[in-house]
């Protein structure tokens, strides 16, 4: 499904066939159901449990990343598939390197991000005693996957690692675990792994129903106040350019959701940008007010919708989705389409009856444009603001430039006020919330796209979670710039205590901060230091520089809040401003 | 606290006229139509493999379908094991929990049967051993019968549907009930319709 899509496994093994020894060990049949599979790059943290495996790598072609933590693995094979569309790999041993890796395993899922996690586990003999470093990884596994796999036996252990890499990959992405037990992979087998193949109960729905597609094209042509939706799942399908064809036909405003971001190029005048909690306040005024929603790819997470009573509701839903499942789960569809975001956009092209008659809607929104606008200030008086730093980074870079982020205030700035225009270029933690996510997805972006300029931007919080982290990227010679959004607290949570908790700030204060800067050249990487307005500039500009890692400290104004905001199960139209309309909902 | 942008005030803006319910269906804000739970009866033919059973009962659990019951054994079919699974929901959940269940990998096929289809349930009672005679007149009317006794127990058995059982039960406990399994219901479609795997 995926443009990234490989080339079948048996027409890729033809030249090397010759120059492959043939398996002689579990562990071998492994690596070669990753080599097989088109696997380029491994993120993981060594262990008793998994030694075979590795010992297997050290005759593959397979690029091993050493990791600082497991968590740091998962992240960096999560951002590895984000980027290159193909499922990121990520080893750990048994016990405490497979709790780790579960952080970023659950990130994946909610995410739909293609990966998979090798793990080692004690073996079979002892599993169930309580051994040494010993969990129940598929017990634990199995709700955050598509599927945990237990490999049983030295014959098939590569069948499950080809079935697992297959299924992560396939229709809704996602991650897949396979859990090894030491005694298969140490174990005797001459059998070479099947090709990448689904599990034969895996169905996949590609092309929606014709009859529904001509009902929903009717309905969307017959719209007053018509708009897309465009999701994750978009740009999971490779439809971003499907998506631009389709929009741009039929004049139809896009709102992308946040894993949406890069659908659909935000300077184009039908882009709203994003809509949610803290999207854009004509996104928000456009969802609430449309008559007929086109969604594709998205789920309708709560930090989307706000209250599901108040969310679109005049609106006749036509739901795109390869996952049935996310069908009528959190908005009822009126026209549900099951199939690829990329065919079932081609079907709708080709079934639309005529373009909506939409003038007046689109001057609306142009006007909410107007009434709403993204701004903010910068008196002289007041310290460094965020919003200033991302944009005046985005200004400087290509378009093609990956931003990378890790969850909170940092992490809504970052969105907010770069312009993204490209699919894959916007890398961060949406359904589970990582802080930490953004040290190790950007080591995973920069590997998956070596030629592109990435970006992270972080929050004090965020950093210290997984700032050890950087001595890979250092290790690793990676040129990307860190840039932390330092306000010396947990921002998020600090806006929402002043909001919500009468101002009570309890434990979301750092004021123990470490320098960053320092910090970072510590670990090797470049360190600035910025607080001033005017060497914002300057500032990116050595970083960029800067052939390597190097952060930014940026002490920003503590006190800035995000806006716009829709309070939790609020209304998307009643987003607050500023901190007074809070008091008025 | 810093921050903030120009705009009207959420009260000053353009408003929409209608809702949706709890669970995202556009309502005639004057005649909510709320959705009773009901009882369904899925059936689903599953891989016949380990973690099986535990995938199945976890995704119920996380997703906060309620189950009122869940039995599993194997088919026919060496590879293949059967579940029947009571779900009572508000009509959407018991979609989702049909799309869910399938979604499993090791789950092959899912259905709902018909609200009629043949259902039992295996019931095993014990009693007080004082009066085996009358114990076993109770076991008669309900088609069950005594499967074990002791000069202080018996225990009966008795098959059927979920009502049956419970009238069943009620009706031994006039004897001493010391204790009751159920197996939870086992379910058919009536007819020659069957619930066939895919190839």
């Amino acid at each position: 499904m995926s443009e990234h899509a490989k080339v079948p496994a048996d027409e890729e093994q033809t030249d090397d066939d010759a120059d492959q020894a043939p398996v002689t060990t579990g562990a071998q049949s492994v690596v070669r159901a990753l080599e097989n599979a088109g696997a380029e790059y491994i993120f993981g943290v060594q262990g008793g449990a998994i030694m075979p495996v590795y010992d297997a790598l050290y005759d593959s072609d397979l690029k091993h990343v050493t990791m600082a933590h497991e968590q740091g693995a998962s992240h960096a094979a999560d951002a590895y598939g984000i980027v290159s569309g193909d499922p990121g790999v990520c080893f750990a041993t048994s016990g405490p390197g497979a709790t780790n890796l579960v952080t970023g395993i659950a990130d994946a899922n909610m995410d739909s991000d293609p990966m998979i996690a090798l793990t080692g586990q004690v073996p079979t003999e002892f599993v169930g005693n309580d051994a040494f470093q010993e969990t129940d990884t598929v017990g634990i596994t199995q709700p955050v996957t598509k599927e945990s796999y237990f490999a049983a036996d030295s014959d098939t252990v590569g069948d499950n690692v080809s079935e697992a890499f297959a299924l992560a990959d396939a229709g809704r992405q996602g991650p897949t675990l396979v859990d090894l037990p030491k005694d298969v992979t140490q174990g005797a087998t001459d059998v070479e792994p099947a090709a990448p193949k689904t599990p034969d109960t895996y169905e996949v729905q590609e092309e929606a129903d014709d009859a529904d597609v001509q009902e929903a094209a009717e309905t969307l042509a017959d719209a007053d106040r018509p708009v897309i939706l465009s999701g994750g799942g978009v740009i999971k399908a490779d439809a971003s350019n499907a998506l631009r064809e389709f929009a741009i036909e039929y004049e139809i405003p896009v709102i992308t959701t946040m894993p949406g971001i890069g659908s659909f190029p935000e300077d184009h005048e039908l882009s709203l940008e994003w809509a949610g909690m803290h999207g854009t306040g004509y996104a928000n005024m456009a969802i609430s007010n449309t008559d007929c929603m086109l969604a594709i790819g998205t789920r309708f997470d709560d930090r989307l919708t706000g209250g599901v009573d108040s969310f679109a509701p005049d609106a006749e839903v036509i739901h795109v989705d390869i996952d049935p499942a996310e069908i009528s789960k959190n908005i009822y569809a009126d026209y549900p389409l099951i199939g690829d975001a990329r065919e079932v956009l081609r079907q709708l092209f080709d079934a639309m009856p005529r373009r909506p008659d939409a003038d007046e809607w689109r001057e609306q929104v142009q006007t909410w444009k107007s009434e709403y606008p993204m701004t903010y200030d910068t008196p002289d008086d007041e310290p460094l603001k965020p919003q200033y730093v991302v944009e005046t980074f985005s200004d400087v870079t290509e378009d093609d430039t990956i931003v990378c982020t890790g969850v909170g205030q940092h992490q809504m700035w970052a969105s907010q006020f770069w312009e993204y225009t490209e699919p894959r270029t916007w890398v961060s933690s949406h359904g589970l919330g990582t802080m930490g996510y953004g040290v190790p997805a950007a080591i995973g972006a920069k590997l998956a796209a070596p030629d592109q300029e990435v970006v992270c931007f972080d929050g004090d919080g965020s950093f210290l979670m997984t700032v050890q982290g950087l001595s890979v990227a250092v290790r690793e010679q990676l040129d990307i710039t860190y840039v932390v959004l330092n306000n010396e607290a947990v921002g998020m949570v600090r806006q929402w205590q002043d909001g919500f908790y009468e101002g009570r700030r309890m434990a979301s204060e750092y004021p123990w901060i470490p320098q960053f800067d320092k910090l970072a050249e510590a670990f090797g990487a470049r360190g600035f230091r910025l607080e001033a307005q005017e060497d914002v500039e300057e500032t990116i500009q050595a970083a960029r520089d800067y052939d390597g890692p190097s952060v930014i400290d940026a002490h920003i104004d503590p006190g800035e809040n995000v806006f716009p905001m829709v309070p939790s199960g609020g209304d998307n139209g009643k987003f607050a401003l500023q901190e007074d309309h809070l008091e008025e909902l | 606290m810093t921050g903030g942008m120009p705009g009207p005030s959420p009260h000053d803006r353009m408003q929409p006229t209608g809702r949706r319910n709890k669970q995202g269906i556009r309502i005639d804000p004057e005649a909510e139509v709320t959705h009773e739970p009901r009882q369904a009866v899925l059936s689903a033919l599953v891989k016949h493999k380990p973690g099986v059973l535990s995938e199945v009962s976890a995704l119920f659990s996380r997703r906060q379908f309620n189950i009122e019951s869940l039995t599993v054994g194997p088919t026919v079919d060496d590879d293949t094991a059967r579940m029947t699974i009571l779900i009572e929901e508000p009509e959407p959940g018991i979609d989702q929990a049909k799309k869910q269940l399938r979604k499993l990998v090791p789950v092959i096929e899912v259905t709902e049967l018909d609200p009629t289809a043949v259902r039992r349930e295996l019931a095993l009672v014990k009693v007080g051993g004082e009066k085996p005679d009358d114990v076993n007149a109770v076991a008669e009317m309900y088609d069950g019968q005594a499967v074990d006794a002791s000069t202080d127990s018996v225990t009966v058995e008795i098959t059927g549907s979920k009502q049956k059982i419970d009238a069943a039960v009620e009706a031994f406990k006039q004897f001493d009930v010391q204790e009751v399994v159920r197996t939870g219901a086992a379910a058919l479609e009536r007819g020659p319709t069957t619930l066939e795997k895919h190839d």
